[in-house]
């Protein structure tokens, strides 16, 4: 066999075994990623299992309005929202906060000690989390209740109170993954020259003072196409958590677009609503990243592509 | 320099902002790690005194209540043989073809590769949805069987860009150029020269993906009908989330009381049975964790 040769079908002849290792992961995203985008096609049709998708009706736009003019949509546009901003407000600032810190430890041994325990939290699953939330947050058996009641306060019912439903959602999460968010920056951190710093200190700066004109200026980038990440998945909250932390009294706060999907959809069969509802929801956030995307290639130089 | 730096020693400002990280730090350690500790000590004690806020730094009135019955509890034991395979099956499927994929698009002079990226790509922005996908899975007659657990998240495509990133960093387009030289094919160069060199990638693919199986708990939720398919997070979730231990593990008590206190030792209990695999396994893993974070965040 060859290695060069000029044209391209010599080229697609040459690379046949590439093609052959692409093969299984291009079958799987037609059918399992590609195939599923087809038939959000039911979000516009009257879908009924009988009929399959293209022999029933179609419906135009009605099922998108239905769930635009239903009388919770409002509530649960507002939990999506409000509950992803409030994550994003805690979980992005956090991490950075942490890793300058943590590099201006002088112990090495400890800080490589601080760093290991920080991400341990990420790999305990959210049906574990969430049950610990349930043991620790019991209003009548958990250790916090009890701690309260021992300071002569008054039990809470954390899991049950639909104004509490957002910050023991997000602050788990940080918990969960404040070490492991961080890991980049730290590295980013690592990498600014440490002449820079010595030059500083030369000239007599501060700790506080190096890490406020070296560091934060140095892991500026990261920081920047970080954000812009998370921006755009403002609109993807997550199913499992809200959906495993949900119950009867809190769900005022806690319905958000993803469990209402799985409820119309899956329980209620409601299957052109639910798809409806989220296509609505897809559609936005990939609005939403390509915007944020062009704002920040607008703004400076950095961008996602 | 630095030697200067020894010899005037820390100014006072930055005593107190060593001071002030120190302190933080070991914050951060305590709020990390004390939380698991304390689901550790109060597996092993007198629940009334854990609901009483009484058992914070050592276990009190030890107990190994919870894990006897944790023993002879059944479905636990066919939560984890199921966890165990879905795991084991899943993670082979997902590197085999994640392996694979990212080699291929990292050869630059591959034909279609700008479309063929693009065709992945597209995928980390958009999707079908739950119903959607949910009828494709039941249209390949997957829905039900461990077929479910395994093929609809058979590869990241996450994943498959660092695997990307690192074949395109570390595997130069002009040894393969030899390769062929020497007579090997595309498949021969692969399997040959590029898998043996590439462990680190594979590492860090086998565990994101074991992680992931092991704590999925979505797809088991919404895929599977019959007990014995159950994964281990779907167990867990009746008893730890939905407040409904199986009365069989509890109904040799008198009391209500009792029984409700026994049922918060248990979910103490299962919380450990649950994580404790993949917290032993941390400390050995955790270097190949933040090698795959790091190759997956540099811009590609």
């Amino acid at each position: 066999m060859k290695y060069r040769s000029g044209n391209w079908r010599g080229r697609i002849r040459r690379d046949a075994g590439l093609y052959l290792l692409l093969l299984p992961a291009v079958i799987y995203v037609l059918v399992f990623l590609y195939a599923p985008m087809g038939g959000v096609l039911i979000a516009f049709k009257d879908y009924t299992p009988t009929k399959g998708i293209w022999g029933s009706p179609w419906a135009g736009f009605k099922y998108f309005e239905k769930f635009l003019n239903a009388y919770n949509f409002k509530q649960i546009f507002f939990n999506t929202v409000s509950l992803s901003v409030y994550n994003l407000a805690a979980q992005f600032p956090i991490p950075i906060l942490f890793a300058l810190l943590l590099n201006q430890m002088r112990h090495k041994k400890f800080k490589q000690v601080v760093q290991t325990v920080s991400y341990a939290p990420h790999f305990i699953s959210t049906v574990v989390l969430v049950g610990m939330l349930n043991v620790f947050l019991s209003p009548s058996t958990g250790v916090v209740n009890a701690l309260i009641k021992v300071m002569g306060g008054e039990a809470v019912y954390f899991l049950g109170k639909a104004e509490l439903f957002r910050p023991v959602y997000v602050w788990s999460s940080v918990w969960q993954d404040m070490g492991r968010s961080a890991i980049i920056y730290i590295a980013a951190l690592t990498s600014i020259e440490q002449e820079l710093h010595e030059a500083a200190m030369v000239d007599g700066a501060s700790k506080f003072q190096r890490t406020l004109h070296i560091d934060i200026p140095g892991i500026m980038p990261t920081v920047v196409i970080m954000l812009i990440l998370n921006l755009g998945r403002i609109m993807t909250v997550g199913f499992e958590k809200a959906y495993l932390m949900q119950n009867t009294l809190n769900i005022t706060a806690s319905e958000i677009i993803s469990t209402y999907v799985y409820k119309v959809g899956l329980l209620n069969a409601q299957f052109s609503l639910s798809t409806a509802i989220g296509l609505f929801n897809s559609v936005i956030s990939c609005v939403l990243v390509i915007a944020v995307n062009t704002i920040a290639r607008r703004l400076g130089d950095t961008s996602l592509w | 320099m630095a030697d200067r730096q020894k010899h005037i020693g820390r100014s006072r400002g930055d005593k107190v902002f060593d001071g002030i990280v120190m302190v933080l730090m070991i914050l951060v350690l305590f709020v990390c790690l004390y939380p698991l500790y304390f689901i550790l000590i109060a597996s092993v004690s007198d629940p009334y005194m854990v609901s009483a806020g009484k058992v914070l730094v050592i276990p009190k009135g030890i107990t190994f209540n919870a894990y006897e019955r944790i023993f002879h509890y059944q479905k636990i034991w066919m939560g984890y043989r199921n966890t165990i395979l879905y795991t084991t099956l899943g993670t082979a499927i997902n590197v085999a073809i994640t392996v694979t994929a990212g080699f291929a698009l990292s050869r630059k002079t591959l034909v279609g590769r700008r479309m063929i990226l693009m065709l992945f790509v597209f995928t980390m922005f958009f999707n079908g949805g739950m119903i959607p996908t949910y009828m494709v899975v039941k249209s390949l007659g997957l829905i039900n069987t461990i077929w479910a657990m395994v093929l609809p998240n058979a590869m990241s495509v996450w994943n498959l860009m660092i695997a990307r990133s690192f074949f395109e960093t570390t595997i130069p387009e002009d040894l393969r150029g030899a390769a062929f030289i020497d007579g090997a094919g595309n498949l021969t160069f692969f399997f040959q020269i590029v898998l043996p060199v590439s462990k680190a990638i594979v590492s860090v693919l086998v565990l994101f993906y074991a992680i992931a199986h092991w704590n999925a708990f979505f797809n088991a939720f919404i895929y599977l009908e019959s007990d014995r398919l159950y994964p281990l997070q779907v167990v867990l979730r009746d008893i730890l989330v939905s407040n409904q231990p199986d009365p069989s593990m509890i109904d040799d008590l008198a009391t209500l009381i009792e029984k409700q206190k026994t049922a918060e030792l248990l979910k103490y209990g299962l919380i450990v049975v649950a994580s404790v695999p993949v917290l032993v396994l941390y400390p050995f893993m955790q270097r190949y964790f933040v090698t795959g974070v790091m190759i997956g965040s540099i811009k590609g």
